[in-house]
């Protein structure tokens, strides 16, 4: 009984430990020790004790030009993705946020996207890409437009892989805005409605306004996201040709496990997580006052 | 006015194709695909009509050993699932009852970090511990994915069982943590199985884990059909094919949880 007693007063304590205790030995140290690892230059490959070196790794990085294009590609490989991603995925959910016959099919189908495993993905497309036999080619030459090499050409690389971004998910903004939707109550609408506006006003001053937070919500967390691409780069490109679509997470990657240079992969590791905690802690500030 | 209305009418119906096309052609461009031979995928042009043939999936099922890492994919999906659950639903109750938004806080950081940066640490510790290519390594790494969309689709659905429930069993004298078992969790199947499905997928999908951590041995889906592309002359079809029996199971899954799945991936976004 006295036991029995204890567990419950202390529930709040036992009930989370278990998985607080996994999170810390499976996130926390490997984090902490990452940013040791940043602190050294040790490479796996020279079989030497890793050495404490101060800043060294990181100055090495941070003026290394690849490191710097990475970190810009990164950037602008998530913000046009996302924007495309959220326009599309919010006049999507506009258009079949009514009652038609196929609704529930047409959700299935958004569905599909989202669940495919992304390695698959690019590999499919890597097939409709293709210079030589890619069905995006024989479209463009069939109706007399110019062809291109795609994920082979440095220039259309990044656009390439934004655009399989935006077909797996642009139908998660499209779900989350259509629940989001669902959840807003008529009134305002119908208020609007007999003050004589418009459809569009109706959707530009009452409906999109109303939904703004859920969207924001839904953008926030694509962001993130798409910030860690790695597998339908990784697949589809490998970060090439050259280096023109190597982002942060790739180029951690093959730091870490191509070339071994542990001390400045860390670092590459120590500035992504930074990026994507920055961006974390926006979120949580913004659903914190959107919450008040 | 009635004709606006109809032009109106097939308009809409025209946009829904358009919309439903464009999400269904890498999937039907990839069905297709499988069951071509290499010489009418690399036809000029693309072949729409082609006879058809089971050649690439007698290849992938015969010659690449495909059962065994279908079998290690299952394995450490469902022991991650199934782990996170046990860790997830008791820290998931804690965390809606006493209202602990710092703890909720940081499970969440787990799904919000880049995989990366535990990644690196992890194969030097995993490395040092002898468990590279073991099925214990990948299920811990797989238990980083499942556990916080547990906690984070339970803690939710918790918050929406009516305290009194428990509290009336509280004041029978029953303690909090039987009341949890016999009362809270028999009701809590709809958003178990919202929890379940989209870990499992999301362990399903992954590829960074696995490719770093298992060789041979416990190999996953996703590094199967990666190492396809690695042969000097890709053969398209065996990939497609390979690409058809990795999403098989989680498409599957999907239509059959539909509305399951669909709750689990806007939970996070729409409240309520």
């Amino acid at each position: 009984m006295i036991q029995s007693s204890f567990t419950e007063r202390n529930l709040r304590i036992l009930f989370p430990l278990p998985a607080v205790v996994f999170i810390g030995l499976l996130m926390v140290f490997p984090i902490l020790y990452t940013l040791y690892l940043s602190f050294t230059n040790w490479n796996l490959t020279s079989g030497m004790e890793a050495s404490f070196v101060g800043l060294n790794s990181y100055l090495r990085v941070f003026f290394e030009p690849r490191f710097l294009r990475a970190v810009g590609r990164t950037f602008s490989f998530t913000v046009s993705a996302v924007a495309i991603e959220v326009v599309l995925g919010v006049a999507i959910a506009l258009i079949l946020n009514r009652a038609f016959v196929g609704r529930s099919l047409a959700k299935l189908l958004l569905l599909l996207p989202l669940v495919a495993t992304p390695v698959a993905v690019g590999i499919v497309f890597n097939l409709f890409y293709d210079p030589t036999i890619g069905l995006l080619n024989f479209a463009l030459d069939a109706i007399g437009l110019p062809q291109g090499r795609w994920v082979s050409s440095e220039n259309t690389v990044i656009a390439s892989l934004v655009l399989v971004d935006v077909w797996q998910w642009t139908p998660m903004i499209t779900l989350i805005v259509l629940a989001g939707l669902a959840g807003l109550s008529e009134e305002p609408v119908e208020a609007a409605r007999v003050d004589g506006a418009s459809e569009w006003q109706i959707l530009r001053y009452v409906t999109i306004p109303m939904v703004m937070p859920v969207i924001l919500t839904a953008m926030i967390l694509r962001l993130i996201d798409a910030l860690k691409t790695f597998d339908i780069i990784f697949a589809m490109t490998g970060g090439g040709p050259g280096y023109a679509s190597e982002t942060l997470n790739i180029m951690g990657f093959k730091y870490s496990f191509e070339y071994f240079r542990m001390g400045q992969s860390s670092v590459i590791l120590v500035a992504l997580f930074l990026v994507v905690l920055l961006c974390s802690l926006g979120i949580m500030k913004l659903r914190a006052s959107s919450e008040n | 006015m009635k004709k606006n209305k109809i032009v109106s009418t097939v308009l809409f119906y025209l946009l829904v194709l358009i919309i439903a096309l464009v999400v269904l052609f890498p999937f039907l461009w990839m069905l297709t695909s499988s069951f071509k031979t290499q010489v009418d995928i690399i036809s000029w042009p693309p072949k729409l009509f082609f006879e058809p043939t089971l050649q690439n999936y007698r290849k992938v099922f015969e010659e690449q050993d495909f059962l065994k890492y279908f079998f290690n994919s299952t394995l450490v999906g469902a022991m991650a699932v199934g782990l996170s659950l046990l860790l997830g639903l008791p820290a998931a109750y804690s965390i809606s009852r006493f209202a602990q938004k710092k703890l909720a806080l940081f499970i969440l950081l787990a799904r919000l970090m880049p995989g990366i940066s535990f990644l690196m640490p992890w194969y030097i510790i995993f490395s040092r511990l002898g468990l590279m290519d073991s099925y214990v390594a990948l299920i811990l790494s797989h238990m980083l994915i499942a556990l916080p969309i547990v906690v984070w689709i339970m803690s939710t659905y918790f918050n929406t069982i009516p305290r009194e429930l428990e509290e009336s069993a509280m004041v029978d004298g029953a303690t909090r943590q039987l009341a949890f078992l016999k009362i809270i969790l028999p009701l809590s199947g709809p958003g178990i199985i919202t929890a379940t499905t989209l870990s499992f997928i999301f362990s399903w999908n992954n590829f960074m884990f696995s490719q770093v951590l298992s060789m041979e041995r416990t190999k996953t889906l996703p590094i199967a059909v990666y190492n396809f592309l690695s042969y000097a002359e890709v053969d398209w079809g065996g990939v497609m094919a390979a690409a058809v029996a990795i999403m098989a199971p989680a498409l599957i899954l999907t239509m059959i949880f539909q509305k399951y799945v669909v709750k689990g991936l806007t939970m996070g976004a729409v409240k309520g």
